[in-house]
């Protein structure tokens, strides 16, 4: 049998078409369409269920919010101290500028050992630095370890969510890849058996391989812990089997205390996948004497995080543990998939991240692939108000165009300017979309403010499913359907 | 301290260490200073008595298809002798510290004497202690001490029986990290593992232990 890596590039937003014409492109796929609806469903019914039994819900969004708020807020403070307590436990502490400088202290640790393969545990952060495609160049394979990573890895495709990112693919397409590239004709596309083949696909790798990378879900500043999440297992194979071991991790994921996870670990699972816990979660520091690698690092990326940090009303936006419930539901995200997005951060999470860590020079219409319904918001476990990210964009996206076109803009940017002031200042989000969907009929009357974009004009009403501000937001409609 | 004004004065010289925390500075010079305090009107408490909290813990890991056993301390040893036999199982790694006293005679136990990954990649189980249980989320914290070992035991073999005092169950996760020691490592583990990536259809064991046996002591 010989497998081939095919190692598919990250989606780059510098290089990625327009949202709606990516769009456009992927609602013509039925089947894709499909699979996307079951798993969001299945999740947001989960997800649903658990925080209804959760009397204290509202309570552990408050305090979720403040934990990560104040963990941006004093974020060099914080991120000193987890060196310090990482490093006294006999960890190493990198820090990089970018994505390039991230990927080159990687494969220099490699190096020094001598590693030609890396196992990996799923992590959204190697994704966004192109971390794969990088050592693939410098003749470092890569191996997922993840399921869904697996799956997209060998089939040559992207994640298209950040919890379950293959949820794209149907049991028939995973049984058509794993046959091929295990060498496995006789596969059948049971679950059970699909997830069998994997299982022993990859022992054989754990077993082996002496070398891990990892991201994190989070550091912990008071501690110098290091916190991962999973369900497989495929993670705890990577922290204890190898020798060397790299975590890459965003500079936003300290928390400030050890105590600090009896919030974000209540309300991370709830909103990832629907479960009360998730199967694993483990946490250590630096290295553990007679237990697991002997040699442990981790880089410490910013990568545009602090271009964000920046920003007054964007940089709530940091605050994202990453659980994709905002994904899950969006109904713009529900209908298109994560693909469109160009970026491994797809749906409202990604609408928000991704522009704002290219500076709004790239994925500049992704502000605008969203209705504003508030459902984000609404399901946020960290309270990040994208709608209020959203429109804050869309007026800093005018802004640059205005820079560019001269006054062209000024009406939009009003319109932007006005709705920004209502998301802000509204303690009844109904009460904010009605008023926005006025002031978009203001604005609208003078000149189509979503319409200006380079590649999107009347493409996006086309669009039959996707209309900006609908009359009735999915809220409102939500709500009908369940009275009736 | 002056190397590192030096570096701010030359700029381009920086370590990516000072440039990322000098943006990290300027991006906050607004936003920093003394610390939000954070608003705890979550529930911390138990709500529940113990018998209930117990009764929850043992329900949640039912859900999980793990199977629960109520005995005395007394019995630790008896009832882990009947349950491995019954499944078979014959060749039990255990750390190095758990108690000789739960250790059935006429079982091929193997203490965990630094064996390499292909040795517990063979063994029929593990048998370990616990540090903690959570009765809401039916999770296992262990803290990898003495009765409980490092954490590759209770992964690579695929089953666990795991011995668990009703006095080590709180109710919530508050109050697990109350109790945790968070300069110890820490394994929760709240099931099997699984996955739902294939279809969202929720699969068993795909890498770590796929069965699970809990002694629940209840003195
Ligand atoms: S923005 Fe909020 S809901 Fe979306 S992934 Fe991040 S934490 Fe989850």
């Amino acid at each position: 049998m010989n497998l081939v890596q095919l190692n598919p590039p990250s989606p780059d937003p510098k290089t990625a078409p327009p949202f709606p014409a990516a769009a456009k492109i992927d609602l013509r796929d039925t089947q894709l369409r499909r699979n996307i609806a079951r798993a969001t469903d299945t999740i947001q019914r989960k997800r649903a269920a658990l925080v209804e039994e959760k009397k204290d819900w509202q309570a552990l969004r408050d305090a979720g919010a403040a934990i990560r708020r104040e963990a941006l807020r004093n974020l060099d403070g914080y991120l000193l101290q987890f060196e310090d307590r990482f490093q006294a436990a006999g960890g190493t502490v990198h820090w990089a500028a970018n994505a390039a400088e991230a990927n080159r202290v990687a494969l220099d640790i490699l190096r020094e050992h001598d590693a030609r393969e890396v196992i990996k545990i799923k992590s959204m952060t190697t994704a966004e630095i192109g971390m794969n495609e990088y050592l693939a160049q410098h003749n470092v394979t890569a191996h997922e370890t993840d399921l869904a990573e697996l799956i997209l890895q060998l089939g040559g495709d992207q994640p298209s969510h950040i919890v379950v990112p293959a949820l794209h693919k149907n049991r028939q397409q995973v049984r058509e890849i794993f046959a091929r590239s295990m060498g496995l004709p006789g596969l059948s596309d049971d679950p059970e058996a699909l997830t069998a083949a994997a299982r022993q696909y990859l022992r054989e790798k754990f077993l082996r391989v002496k070398t891990a990378i990892c991201g994190a879900n989070f550091l912990i500043a008071e501690t110098g812990g290091v916190t991962i999440v999973e369900s497989e297992g495929n993670g705890r194979m990577c922290l204890t089997l190898p020798e060397t071991l790299i975590a890459i991790v965003g500079i936003e994921k300290v928390i400030p205390r050890f105590a600090d996870l009896e919030v974000l670990l209540q309300t991370l699972p709830r909103s990832a996948t629907g479960e009360r816990m998730n199967p694993y979660n483990s946490i250590w520091s630096g290295v553990i004497p007679g237990d697991g690698p002997k040699n442990m690092h981790v880089v410490l990326l910013d990568n545009g995080r602090t271009r964000v940090l920046r920003d007054g009303i964007g940089r709530q936006t940091l605050q994202c543990i990453r659980c994709g419930a905002c994904q899950n539901a969006c109904p713009v995200y529900r209908q298109t998939g994560g693909h469109a997005y160009g970026s491994v951060y797809a749906g409202p999470i990604g609408a928000i991240l991704t522009p704002q860590l290219e500076d709004m020079r790239h994925a500049q219409s992704l502000p605008y692939a969203s209705s504003l319904c508030g459902a984000c918001y609404e399901v946020c476990p960290v309270k990040i108000n994208i709608p209020e990210v959203l429109v804050h964009l869309r007026a800093r996206v005018v802004d640059r165009g205005r820079r560019k076109l001269a006054s062209l803009f000024d009406q939009e940017r009003a319109g932007m300017m006005m709705m920004a002031a209502i998301f802000a200042s509204s303690r009844r989000y109904e009460a904010a979309q009605r008023l926005a969907r006025t002031a978009q009929r203001t604005v609208r009357h003078g000149d189509a403010w979503y319409h200006w974009l380079p590649g999107m004009a009347g493409r996006w009403t086309e669009t039959r499913d996707l209309a900006p501000l609908p009359q009735e937001t999915f809220r409102e409609w939500w709500q009908q359907r369940r009275r009736s | 301290m002056v190397a590192a004004t030096e570096a701010i004065v030359n700029g381009p010289g920086m370590s990516s260490r000072e440039r990322v925390l000098e943006r990290i500075a300027k991006a906050n010079s607004k936003a920093a200073g003394v610390p939000e305090s954070i608003p705890r009107g979550y529930d911390c408490g138990s709500t529940q008595s113990t018998d209930e909290t117990v009764a929850l813990f043992e329900r949640r890991l039912q859900d999980y298809d793990a199977r629960v056993f109520r005995i005395r301390s007394n019995e630790i040893a008896a009832r882990a002798a009947e349950i491995l036999q019954s499944g078979h199982r014959q060749r039990i790694v255990v750390p190095d510290g758990l108690p000789t006293a739960w250790r059935p005679a006429g079982l091929a136990w193997i203490p965990d004497d630094e064996l390499s990954i292909d040795v517990l990649n063979a063994v029929d189980g593990v048998m370990t202690g616990a540090t903690l249980g959570v009765a809401v989320s039916g999770s296992i914290v262990l803290q990898h001490g003495p009765a409980e070992g490092r954490r590759v035991l209770t992964l690579l073999p695929d089953y666990h029986l795991c011995v668990i005092q009703a006095a080590q169950v709180v109710e919530t996760l508050p109050e697990a990290f109350a109790r945790l020691d968070s300069a110890r490592p820490v394994t929760f583990f709240s099931g099997p593992s699984a996955t739902a990536d294939i279809e969202m259809t929720r699969i068993k064991g795909v890498h770590g232990p796929r069965f699970l046996d809990v002694l629940l002591v209840e003195d």
